[in-house]
């Protein structure tokens, strides 16, 4: 189950986070931001190579003793990035690729509305609708 | 019933789901029809519903109080989701999905049109209305209550029912599974539009500030109210850029809110020519954003306008994505909250709202709604595919049960009270009278008379209602008609308290209340008992005298009379005056004369009050018969005015008790005025005696004789000797009034101690049994 979910601009801003609601949500945020780097690290890897190759997928960014990061990232370098329950050992890779994919094509979504400028914070109730599924219902 | 933990969503969806059955805001929701609509809308079986409002305890109170109302949707969920119905099974089972409440159409349109028919009437159900087309108009979100849904004819609602709100959206999210069909059985018409909020145009600035209003009513996430249909949404067409074309129209057919009308419809297509010349063709967003932002609709509910209507979400608007667009800026413009899903009547698909072809085909699929609305649950966990997989299930959309959210927004719920409000006149009539909480076997048996009266509506005996008797409909209904009539039963109660307690003892204030908290349907109060005699000293005394034999020998002349006698006094502030009431012997009293206005004046020796007293008392005897006697003797007693002709009248009177007490009375009180009738034939009969009576020095007798009564009587300046005599008549007479009072109160006496002895004894013998019964 995904405890947080992040999008991230191509300036690295958030563009919409949200967590399960917790006692310390701050440290969702902070766990976001610190994976930040490592994003940009991933791509800058790849990026020699043609963007193209390029994974959207990024896997695993970083575990630590309670959550694991994943992240995603989009070509136009808008990040997805999400922090999973370690707890939970069913939580496969496949699932979590499909988890980004869903999100990926909400952002889409959000995207074609006229009436969302890009940049924006993202306040798609659909969107929303669809990330509280993630999270609540994967676990 | 234990403690109810509930989640956030369940939080928000149970109270919406409270709020909406609430309709009379009373907060405890009898089971009326929206409840028994919900629990139908859940699909279990009726005794599963049954059990599960018996667990919840509605049942035991006769209502859904919140929290009953609560645990029953938790026990619905529970239900659902296949776990056993146990009380601990409301806490106990993790991750419940929220209660679905569905209204599959081909389930129930048969089962339940009839008896849909008749709820939603009786329940007020009201059409949807659709507001005619361009202009505005207004769409009233309803509730019709009845899910039973009847192949309408009309296209819209045989849409294909996109998975509009799918339930698959994972449970926890309130599944929209709403199916609004108001559909009336009865054809619902459009001419049903809700009552209090009748179709109408508004302007845009109404608009502006209905939508906000609408944002409550639409709570794209809160979750979907019952399924009880919703149905008239009154939409206020929002004329942007087009002069309002205020038609005001009701939804045809169908009662579907979202269905435009084919005004509307018409409009649309205007403006998409506007637009885009070609209907076939597509409206970029930007030139869409640009047009819907005229509407002046806030950027973030165009924004959700938009991902409800661009259905391919290709970023262009297609002729019906725009008119599904359009329409939904007019009802969130006349106040109603932008669904979660687009309604079905609004897909894309809809390609022609009078296409009953269409609606044919849509009707078959639309008809297992059902089932594919219970399939989706299972596969809630792929609702976040819900998005990718639209373009492919248009085609299989109709597949689909469109679920149009409603939110239970309050303000929809404001709305549909104020038109439903039907309801029970009676709880709108019962005021707040204060209940006297005097215990009384009158006032229960009373209470309880009243309350059978009122059995339809009477919830003391919500608990009477036999399921075996009723299905579990009626037994639903009945059960809500308790809770309906409980409120009415307050006020019942209340006016039972009242109209009992005329019962107690003289309390004639709460029998006004009473009546006036009566409410109209009560029925005729059953005939209080009869009044307890209250301990009158007046009325007992006058009992008394009945019971006392007035010695005839005596010089009763209405001696015996009884302060009883006194009260029909009148007014004692006049001066003693003309009228004298006379214990006058009934046998010397014969002819009726009017002397005593003669007379009256002419005794301004009467004597005062307590002479009064004394002859009247003496007057209330009727068993006077010896007053003639006294005349002479009493006559000459006359000192003022007044006290003379009174005593004179009260003399003459023996031979009507009412008449000599009223006289007496009379006699005390009246000045120089005459008294009233009963005193005047007591004067007639005086004057006859006055006349007989010799006129002597009555004024020296009439002082020594009355010395020795009177105390302080003023000098009678009698110059009629009769007045003297009636004096002493009535002396002698208040006199033998005395004895027997006396008596009377000895004997009295004796019976009080006589009771108070019993009573001490029975608490001896209580106080001897006490110690047994602590053992």
């Amino acid at each position: 189950m995904a405890v947080c979910v992040a999008v991230i601009a191509k300036e690295n801003y958030p563009l919409y986070i949200r967590s399960v609601p917790t006692e310390n949500e701050l440290k969702f945020h902070y766990m976001v931001h610190t994976s930040l780097d490592v994003v940009d690290e991933k791509i800058s890897a790849m990026g020699k190579a043609l963007v193209d190759q390029r994974e959207l997928y990024l896997g695993l960014l970083y575990p630590t003793e309670d959550y694991k990061v994943y992240g995603y990232v989009t070509n136009s370098k808008v990040k997805f990035v999400m922090v999973v329950d370690s707890s939970n050992p069913a939580l496969r890779d496949n699932e979590i690729r499909s988890m980004f994919r869903k999100l990926h094509n909400s952002y889409t979504d959000v995207m074609c509305n006229p009436f969302y400028n890009p940049g924006d914070r993202i306040q798609s109730r659909a969107f929303d609708s669809m990330v509280t599924s993630m999270m609540i219902q994967v676990c | 019933m234990e403690g109810l933990t509930l989640s956030d969503a369940e939080q928000k969806y149970y109270s919406d789901l409270f709020s909406y059955c609430d309709i009379e805001s009373t907060k405890k929701v009898a089971a009326n029809g929206r409840v028994l609509e919900l629990f139908r809308a859940a699909q279990l079986p009726n005794d599963v519903v049954l059990q599960i409002m018996e667990l919840c305890g509605a049942t035991r109170l006769g209502y859904f109080g919140r929290s009953q109302f609560y645990i029953a949707l938790k026990l619905v969920a529970v239900a659902q989701s296949g776990f056993p119905l146990r009380v601990e099974s409301i806490n106990t089972v993790k991750d419940l999905p929220l209660p679905r409440f569905i209204a599959s159409k081909n389930e129930q349109e048969s089962r339940h049109a009839a008896s849909y028919s008749s709820d939603s009437e009786n329940q007020g159900s009201y059409s949807g209305v659709i507001p005619p087309p361009p202009g505005r108009g207004q769409v009233k979100k309803g509730s019709v209550s009845h899910d039973a849904v009847q192949p309408r004819t009309s296209a819209d609602q045989q849409e294909p029912a996109s998975p509009v709100v799918s339930p698959q959206q994972s449970p926890p999210a309130s599944p929209h599974t709403w199916r609004k069909h108001s559909r009336h059985p009865s054809g619902g018409n459009s001419e049903r539009p809700l009552a209090g909020p009748g179709p109408f145009w508004s302007p845009f600035g109404e608009a502006q500030s209905g939508s906000s209003a609408g944002d409550a009513v639409w709570s794209g996430h809160s979750p979907p109210p019952p399924q009880e249909n919703w149905d008239q949404t009154t939409v206020r067409t929002v004329a942007s850029a087009t002069t309002a074309n205020e038609i005001r129209r009701q939804s045809s057919s169908y009662d579907d809110p979202w269905k435009i009308t084919d005004e509307q419809r018409q409009y649309y297509v205007n403006q998409f020519k506007t637009i885009q010349p070609d209907l076939n063709g597509f409206i970029p967003g930007s030139a869409a954003k640009e047009f819907f932002t005229k509407s002046k609709l806030p950027i973030l509910e165009l924004s959700h306008i938009w991902e409800l209507s661009d259905f391919d979400k290709d970023g262009a608007l297609t002729l019906d994505e725009f008119c599904a667009a359009f329409h939904l800026v007019v009802a969130r413009k006349n106040g109603y909250d932008l669904p979660e899903k687009l309604p079905e009547s609004l897909m894309p698909k809809l390609i022609d709202l009078e296409d009953s072809a269409d609606v044919g085909d849509q009707t078959g699929e639309v008809g297992y709604s059902g089932s594919p609305a219970e399939a989706p649950p299972s596969k809630s966990p792929s609702m976040p595919s819900l998005n990718q997989t639209w373009p492919e299930m248009n085609q299989s959309s109709e597949q689909w049960e469109t679920f149009s959210e409603r939110s239970s927004s309050s303000q929809t719920l404001t709305q549909f009270d104020s038109n439903i409000a039907p309801a029970d006149p009676d709880t709108a009539i019962v005021h707040p009278v204060p209940i006297r909480m005097t215990p009384s076997k009158i006032h229960m048996q009373e209470m309880e008379l009243k309350r059978t009266g009122n059995d339809h509506t009477n919830p003391t005996s919500p608990l009477l209602v036999k399921p075996s008797d009723l299905s579990e409909e009626n037994k639903i209904n009945s059960s809500v008609k308790f809770a309906s009539g409980n409120t009415v039963a307050d006020g019942y109660s209340s006016s039972d308290s009242f109209t009992s307690d005329p019962e107690q003892i003289g309390n004639n204030v709460t029998r006004q209340r009473s009546h006036s908290g009566t409410s109209p349907d009560n029925p005729a109060p059953p005939p209080p008992p009869p009044r307890p005699q209250p301990s009158h000293s007046r009325s007992s005394s006058l009992d008394m005298n009945r019971t006392f034999a007035v010695t005839t020998g005596q010089q009763q002349a209405g001696v015996v009379a009884h302060p009883p006698a006194v009260p029909p006094r009148p007014q004692p502030s006049q001066a003693p005056g003309p009228v004298v009431h006379r214990p006058v012997d009934a046998d010397s009293l014969i002819t009726h004369t009017s002397t005593s206005p003669q007379q009256i004046p002419e005794q301004p020796n009467f004597a005062d009050f307590s002479q009064f007293e004394v002859f009247a008392a003496s007057n209330v005897n009727e068993e006077q018969e010896d007053e003639a006697e006294k005349h002479p003797e009493v006559l000459p007693v006359e000192k003022a005015s007044d006290p003379a002709s009174s005593l004179r009248v009260a003399k003459t009177d023996s031979k009507s008790e009412e008449k000599t007490a009223a006289s007496a009375p009379a006699n005390v009180s009246k000045g120089t005025t005459p008294l009233a009738p009963p005193p005047k034939p007591v004067r007639r009969r005086l004057k006859s005696e006055d006349e007989l009576r010799p006129e002597v020095d009555e004024h020296t007798q009439k002082t020594g004789v009355l010395a020795g009564v009177l105390t302080s009587q003023p000098p009678l300046p009698r110059s009629v000797g009769k007045d003297k005599k009636a004096i002493q008549a009535s002396i002698r007479r208040n006199k033998e009034a005395n004895t027997v009072l006396a008596r009377l109160n000895s004997e009295l006496q004796q019976q009080l101690k006589d009771v108070l002895e019993e009573r001490i004894s029975l608490e001896v013998q209580l106080e001897q049994l006490r110690p047994f019964s602590h053992l």
